[in-house]
């Protein structure tokens, strides 16, 4: 339904205020692709700098991109008139990672929750407090919430609110940034729990960005693994948590922590840290840090690979 | 555990704010207690008292709506919460050392790396001169802190995150204290980064003997780095243990139900069991257990009085009127 197909954004780096002439590109996003097809849900893990809020972005169209494109429903949304675009915009939604932050405090909810509906329809009073209404329901708040601001409510409350915003122009798509981050681990559950049972009653698809492996896991289909602006492995969620390929991946998923202090696992502790988006590494932008790099890791960039049916990955490895 | 007297000794601690909206118990009846060479987790919620716990063993709790009303402190013997304010400076640095979330924060912006540990060192050990340098070099070292001389010159905002945690740990260990309180020093890092520093944690630990609070939200961490946990709630700690204890035979219903609603990276779980609710209002407590209202094991006791500390096993107990170990 939705996919990306050689993304690749660059941001300018500009000398100082005067500077316009960019001296270098920060290659936030670098040549991905990604797919979601109806009803899936696909996990986009990876630590700070991946490029994972970019891609994101580029989806939400906040972000054009520099190269590549965006195909929904097989057509390009660039060539896009404003009528499909508009109609994009309503079948795409997002909830976002605070919702301290992405609620405007001097909104009512109603006001809030009704603020996606297009203008241009005219809808009536009634139909939209009673969407407004419906959609509350299906989130869990209670139909009095509506009259309420959004500091009379919890952090995990407040996210029922986002997500009702999100659910009523009835999308067909979410994409959630790190949609439960902000939460108390007890919170966290109420709120993915909604989130699943959405997935499975309305059918939506989801792009969930996250750096919780555990909640990608719990949520996801399938799962993309992004390291300095490129996918590096992609996958059924099920296959790259049971049989990783990518060594960045192997570590990545060691050095998130079971629950079980019995379960003592070989875990792999990388040396170094995330590369400088400005300055990747040459050839694979993992092998300064990769445990098991080849010589020609260093020079030759590793192509896309269907290792496993289904199961992709940019690995000289394999 | 050895049979030797513990480092530090935290008894009935009891730290009150006194606000408008009236007296909210942060901390209320906390006792644990830390040997030489421990590690000990707290975990719990935001406003379960975890932050405030640590500060009131340092004496640094916000005065004056923040009161230590209650309990005794002893480190190796000595009782903190009767110390005059010079004498806890000397404490503070020398024998406890903290570690805090956010290093961006906790180091000073203007002043290079090598001035922020050469302050900690001169004022503590009164080192001066060319072995000054030395002591400072030796405590990134430690650390293990790549291009050390070099990063001397370096401010904090020219480090990656992971950099900046390990020098203000430099920092926190350069006197080698002998309580370390670090209070979620990964929350900030990305797991890879986070990974790297608490294994680091753990050698100087082995090398140094220096004992560890280690506050935390993340039950991941917990099982992988402590020795003991204590789950706190609303001010308390309801359950306390060994990490294997609590993690494999969870006894109080808070802590069962937490370690239910924890999605994990090892096991695909079909549906995360909720706990209904919203953590309570700390200047509104009830009387009774604070964890009654979303309790699903809740009696008529429960809300009525505060349950006794049960023994569950050796060195095992839970703060609850039907405690019962059960496995998740």
């Amino acid at each position: 339904m939705l996919q990306g197909i050689g993304l690749k954004k660059y941001f300018p780096v500009t000398g100082g205020f005067f500077a316009s002439k960019a001296q270098g590109w920060i290659r936030a996003v670098d040549g991905v692709h990604v797919q979601v097809a109806e009803g899936e849900a696909l996990g986009i893990v990876g630590e700070s700098g991946s490029g994972k809020t970019t891609l994101a972005k580029l989806f939400l169209l906040l972000e054009r991109p520099t190269a590549g494109s965006i195909l929904f429903d097989g057509q390009e949304v660039r060539a896009f008139a404003r009528d499909d675009l508009a109609r994009y915009r309503r079948s795409v939604q997002a909830v976002f990672q605070d919702p301290y932050s992405s609620l405007n405090p001097r909104m009512r909810v109603q006001g809030i929750v009704a603020e996606p509906l297009p203008a241009e329809e005219r809808l009536g009073h009634s139909v939209i407090r009673e969407r407004v209404t419906e959609v509350m329901e299906l989130v869990g708040l209670s139909r009095d919430s509506a009259t309420l601001y959004p500091h009379e409510f919890s952090g995990g409350q407040r996210q029922r609110i986002a997500i009702a915003r999100a659910l009523v122009t009835y999308p067909r798509f979410i994409i959630l940034d790190e949609p439960v981050s902000a939460l108390d681990v007890s919170i966290r559950a109420q709120i993915l729990n909604l989130l699943k049972g959405l997935h499975e009653q309305l059918k939506l698809a989801y792009i969930m960005i996250t750096h919780d492996l555990a909640a990608a896991r719990y949520l996801s289909t399938h799962l993309a693994v992004m390291y300095a602006g490129k996918v590096v492995e992609m996958g059924t969620c099920d296959e790259v948590y049971t049989a990783p390929l990518h060594p960045y991946t192997h570590a990545l998923l060691s050095a998130a922590l079971p629950l079980r202090p019995s379960l003592k696992r070989q875990r792999i502790i990388l040396s170094g840290e995330v590369p400088n988006p400005l300055h990747p590494p040459s050839g694979c932008r993992f092998h300064p840090r990769c445990p098991e790099a080849l010589p020609h890791c260093q020079t030759q960039e590793p192509a896309w690979k269907e290792v496993r049916s289904g199961h992709y990955a940019a690995c000289h490895l394999y | 555990m050895p049979e030797s007297s513990p480092l530090l000794v935290v008894d009935d601690l009891k730290t009150y704010f006194f606000t408008r909206r009236g007296i909210i118990k942060a901390v209320d009846g906390v006792s644990f207690t830390l040997n030489a060479g421990e590690t000990l987790a707290l975990v719990g919620e935001s406003g379960s008292g975890k932050s405030v716990t640590c500060l009131s063993l340092v004496r640094l709790v916000p005065e004056p709506a923040g009161r230590i009303v209650g309990g005794r402190v002893l480190l190796a013997g000595e009782d903190l919460l009767c110390k005059r304010p010079a004498e806890m400076r000397r404490v503070r640095g020398r024998q406890i050392a903290m570690v805090l979330q956010d290093p961006m924060t906790s180091l000073n912006p203007a002043l290079t790396v090598g001035t922020q540990v050469a302050e900690v060192i001169r004022l503590h050990q009164g080192v001066h001169g060319p072995s000054l340098r030395e002591r400072i070099l030796e405590a990134l070292h430690r650390l293990r802190i790549p291009g050390a001389e070099a990063r001397l010159r370096h401010y904090p905002h020219q480090l990656s995150g992971g950099m900046r945690q390990r020098v203000s740990s430099a920092i926190a260990m350069s006197c080698i204290p002998r309580l370390l309180i670090a209070d979620e020093p990964t929350t900030s890092l990305d797991v890879t980064i986070q990974a790297q520093y608490l294994e680091l944690l753990k050698e100087i630990q082995a090398q140094t003997g220096v004992a560890i609070l280690l506050v935390t939200h993340d039950f991941g961490i917990v099982a992988a780095n402590a020795d003991r946990v204590a789950v706190m709630y609303a001010g308390r700690i309801v359950e306390m243990g060994s990490t294997l204890q609590v993690f494999d035979r969870p006894s109080h219903p808070y802590t069962q139900a937490l370690l239910r609603c924890l999605p994990d990276v090892e096991l695909k779980r079909s549906q995360l069991v909720e706990i209904g609710g919203q953590p309570p209002d700390l200047a509104r407590l009830a009387p009774g257990c604070p964890f009654a209202p979303r309790c699903a094991k809740r009696q008529a006791i429960c809300v009525e009085e505060y349950p006794p500390a049960v023994a569950i096993d050796n060195g095992h107990t839970a703060d609850c009127w039907v405690a019962t170990p059960v496995e998740v």
